[in-house]
C-alpha cells in the first residue's frame, strides 16, 4: 500500500482539507501551501518506510504546520524554546495528530479554502485557475496548458489572484448558517465553471482532466454537507454529463450531438451514481437549478434510443428551470423539448422574441436553423445556419453547422425526411440540459 | 465454510484514481477473481458507489432517513441484502418492511457500482 501511485492520490484526497486547516492556522495562502509541500517532500520520504498513516491529512497537517513554524523561528532568530507540542518529530506527529487537529473544523477550512477562490473580484477564469492551484494541487504549467497560455503569464495571473484574494481577510471568521449556505452557492457555481472548462473541451486531456477535478471536489463537498440537495444535485448534474464523453466527439474531434450519439459508450456506473443522488435530493422537497438540470440530463441518460426521451416531462422541467433561473438560453433550450413535443413551428414562436438577446449566441441561430429546416423553409435555413458558423465558438461547433449548409446546398428541394433534425448543441457553458 | 469479505480503504483516495490506475487495478483484480469463480470458490462480488450516494434509514419508530453513510460505531456490520428495485424511494420501502420485521439499528441504502454474479457455491447449496 505503500507504492507511489497510492501515495500520490492519498495526497491528492488529503489536499483541500489539509491546505485548509493550514490556511486557518496561518491565514496566509503561500505560507499555508509552503507548509503543505514541505509535509508532502516528508510523506514521500516516510510514508514507504513506515507504512501511510492512519489519517494522511491529519499527518500532512500537523507535520506541515511544525515545518512551517520551524522556519518561521528560524527565520526569526527565535532563542526562546518553542512550546512543547511544537516540538514534536514526525514519528510523534503520526500518533497524535488525530487527536489534536479539530475535526469538526475540516469542514469549514474546506469550505473556506474553496470560496475565497470564488472572490467577486475574480473573473470566472481566475477563479477557476486559483482553485486548480490551491485546492486541487495542479502545477501552474498544468493550468496554463488546460487555459492555453504560456507558464509565466498563467504564473503572472495566478500570483495576481492571490494578492486580490489575501486583501481581504473576512472568510477566517467561522460562517454562521446564512453566510455558509451563500458560501456553498458560490463554490457550487465556481465547481460547475471548472466542470465546463473540461467539457467544452474537444478531446485534450489536459482540459477534459478538469470535469473530473470539479467532480470529485462536489464529492468531497457533499461528504461535508450530505444534507444539501444543491450540491447532490450539481454533482448529479457533472457525472451524467460526463458520463456522455466517450461519446460526444467523433474520430476526427467532432461533436457528435446527444441524439446520434451510441449511448452503448455513455458511462454507466457515472449515471447511476447521478441517479442515485437526484432520488436523494427530491426527497428533500427544496428545488433548485442545479437539481432540475440534473433531473433533465437523466431524462436524458434513461432513454434508451433518442425516440424513449420523454420530451413532455423535459418540457416540464425547463419551465420549472425558467421559474427559478430565468434566462434566455433557458428558454431556448426549452424550446427543443417544445419542438418534439408540440412541434418546430411552436417552438419557433417561443424562440423569436430572444432574436434580439441572443443576437450573438450560436445555439440560438443554430436553432432557428434546424427548426426552419424541420419546416422546408431552406432559405431562412440557410440564413441562420449562415449567422451561427459566423459565431461558431470551436471547429466542431463550425463543421456541424456546415454539414446543415451542404445538405442544404445539395437538396434543392426541401428534405423530405420525416425524422425531425438534429436540436441544437444545447449544452455549451451555460445550457447543459439538451447536447 | 462461506465468508463474506468486506472491502475498507481511503475512498477519496480510491476514487481518485486516474482511468489508468482503474483500469490497472481492475485488471489484476480481474484474473484473480476469475481463477477463484473457476475454482467455485468466489460467489457474488460487488463494488459500492461512493458514500456520498448513500442513505440511511434509523429503524426507530417512526424509522427516520438520513442523507450520506452509516457512521455510527456502537452498532456492528451483521449482513446485508442485494435489492433489485427502481429508485430510491422504493429501497426505502423495502427497508422499512425489513426493519419491521426485525426493529433495531440501521440499514444503509448504498447503490452499487459494480455487480458479479461469480460462480455457483457447492457450501451455499448445502446451508
Amino acid at each position: 500500500m505503500t507504492d507511489p501511485a497510492w501515495i500520490n492520490a492519498a495526497i491528492t484526497a488529503a489536499r483541500p482539507q489539509a491546505v485548509g486547516a493550514l490556511l486557518r492556522y496561518f491565514r496566509d495562502l503561500d505560507t499555508a501551501e509552503e507548509a503543505f509541500q514541505d509535509a508532502c517532500l516528508r510523506a514521500l520520504k516516510a510514508w514507504p518506510q513506515n507504512g501511510p498513516p492512519r489519517d494522511p491529512a491529519a499527518w500532512l497537517i500537523m507535520v506541515g504546520r511544525n515545518a512551517a513554524l520551524d522556519g518561521v523561528r528560524k527565520r526569526a532568530r527565535l532563542t526562546e524554546l518553542p512550546p512543547e507540542e511544537m516540538l514534536s518529530d514526525l514519528g510523534d506527529a503520526e500518533a497524535g495528530a488525530a487527536d489534536r487537529v479539530d475535526q469538526a473544523d475540516y469542514r469549514d477550512d474546506v469550505l473556506r479554502l474553496l470560496f475565497i477562490c470564488c472572490h467577486p473580484d475574480l473573473p470566472a477564469t481566475q477563479q477557476i485557475a486559483l482553485a486548480l492551484r490551491i485546492v486541487s494541487g495542479l502545477s501552474v504549467r498544468q493550468i496554463a496548458r488546460a487555459f492555453l497560455v504560456g507558464e509565466a503569464a498563467m504564473e503572472q495571473r495566478i500570483t495576481r489572484a492571490k494578492r486580490i484574494v489575501g486583501a481581504g481577510d473576512a472568510a477566517f471568521e467561522t460562517p454562521g448558517p446564512a453566510e455558509r449556505a451563500e458560501r456553498v452557492a458560490a463554490v457550487l457555481a465556481m465547481l460547475y465553471l471548472v466542470f465546463n472548462e473540461g467539457y467544452s473541451a474537444a478531446g485534450d486531456p489536459a482540459r477534459t482532466g478538469l470535469s473530473g477535478e470539479a467532480i470529485r471536489l462536489a464529492r468531497l463537498l457533499l461528504r461535508l454537507y450530505p444534507a444539501e440537495p444543491e450540491v447532490m444535485g450539481l454533482l448529479a448534474l457533472m457525472l451524467v454529463q460526463h458520463a456522455r464523453t466517450p461519446a460526444r466527439f467523433d474520430a476526427e474531434g467532432e461533436i457528435v450531438l446527444l441524439e446520434d450519439q451510441d449511448r452503448r459508450l455513455w458511462d454507466r456506473r457515472m449515471i447511476a451514481e447521478g441517479l442515485a443522488l437526484i432520488d436523494k435530493a427530491m426527497r428533500h422537497r427544496r428545488p433548485g437549478a442545479y437539481q432540475v438540470q440534473a433531473a433533465i440530463a437523466a431524462l436524458h441518460a434513461r432513454a434508451a434510443t433518442p425516440a424513449d426521451t420523454d420530451w413532455a416531462q423535459i418540457d416540464a422541467l425547463y419551465a420549472g428551470l425558467e421559474r427559478l433561473t430565468p434566462s434566455p438560453i433557458v428558454t431556448l433550450n426549452r424550446a427543443v423539448a417544445v419542438s418534439k413535443v408540440r412541434g418546430p413551428e411552436a417552438a419557433l414562436e417561443m424562440i423569436r422574441p430572444l432574436g434580439e438577446r441572443l443576437a450573438g449566441y450560436f445555439h440560438f441561430h443554430g436553432l432557428t436553423g434546424a427548426l426552419n429546416l424541420e419546416l422546408g423553409r431552406a432559405t431562412e435555413a440557410r440564413a441562420a445556419f449562415d449567422r451561427a458558423i459566423a459565431l461558431a465558438g470551436s471547429a466542431a461547433e463550425a463543421a456541424h453547422i456546415r454539414q446543415h449548409l451542404d445538405r442544404l446546398a445539395a437538396d434543392h428541394a426541401p428534405p423530405d425526411r420525416a425524422a425531425p433534425d438534429r436540436p441544437p448543441p444545447a449544452a455549451g457553458k451555460s445550457a447543459p440540459g439538451a447536447d | 465454510m462461506l465468508y463474506a469479505l468486506l472491502c475498507y480503504n481511503d475512498e477519496a483516495a480510491v476514487w481518485s484514481w486516474t482511468a489508468e490506475q482503474e483500469a490497472a487495478v481492475m485488471g489484476r483484480l480481474g484474473e484473480v477473481r476469475e481463477r477463484l469463480e473457476r475454482q467455485g470458490k468466489l460467489g457474488p462480488s460487488l463494488r459500492l458507489l461512493p458514500t456520498t450516494a448513500a442513505t440511511t434509514l434509523r429503524k426507530s419508530d417512526p424509522p427516520l432517513v438520513i442523507d450520506g453513510p452509516f457512521a455510527e460505531t456502537k452498532e456492528q456490520l451483521l449482513g446485508f441484502y442485494i435489492l433489485d428495485v427502481a429508485d430510491l424511494d422504493e429501497a426505502l420501502a423495502v427497508a422499512k418492511d425489513l426493519g419491521e420485521a426485525n426493529p433495531g439499528g440501521a440499514y444503509e441504502i448504498r447503490p452499487l457500482a459494480l455487480y458479479n454474479g461469480g460462480a455457483a457455491l457447492a457450501a451455499a447449496a448445502g446451508a
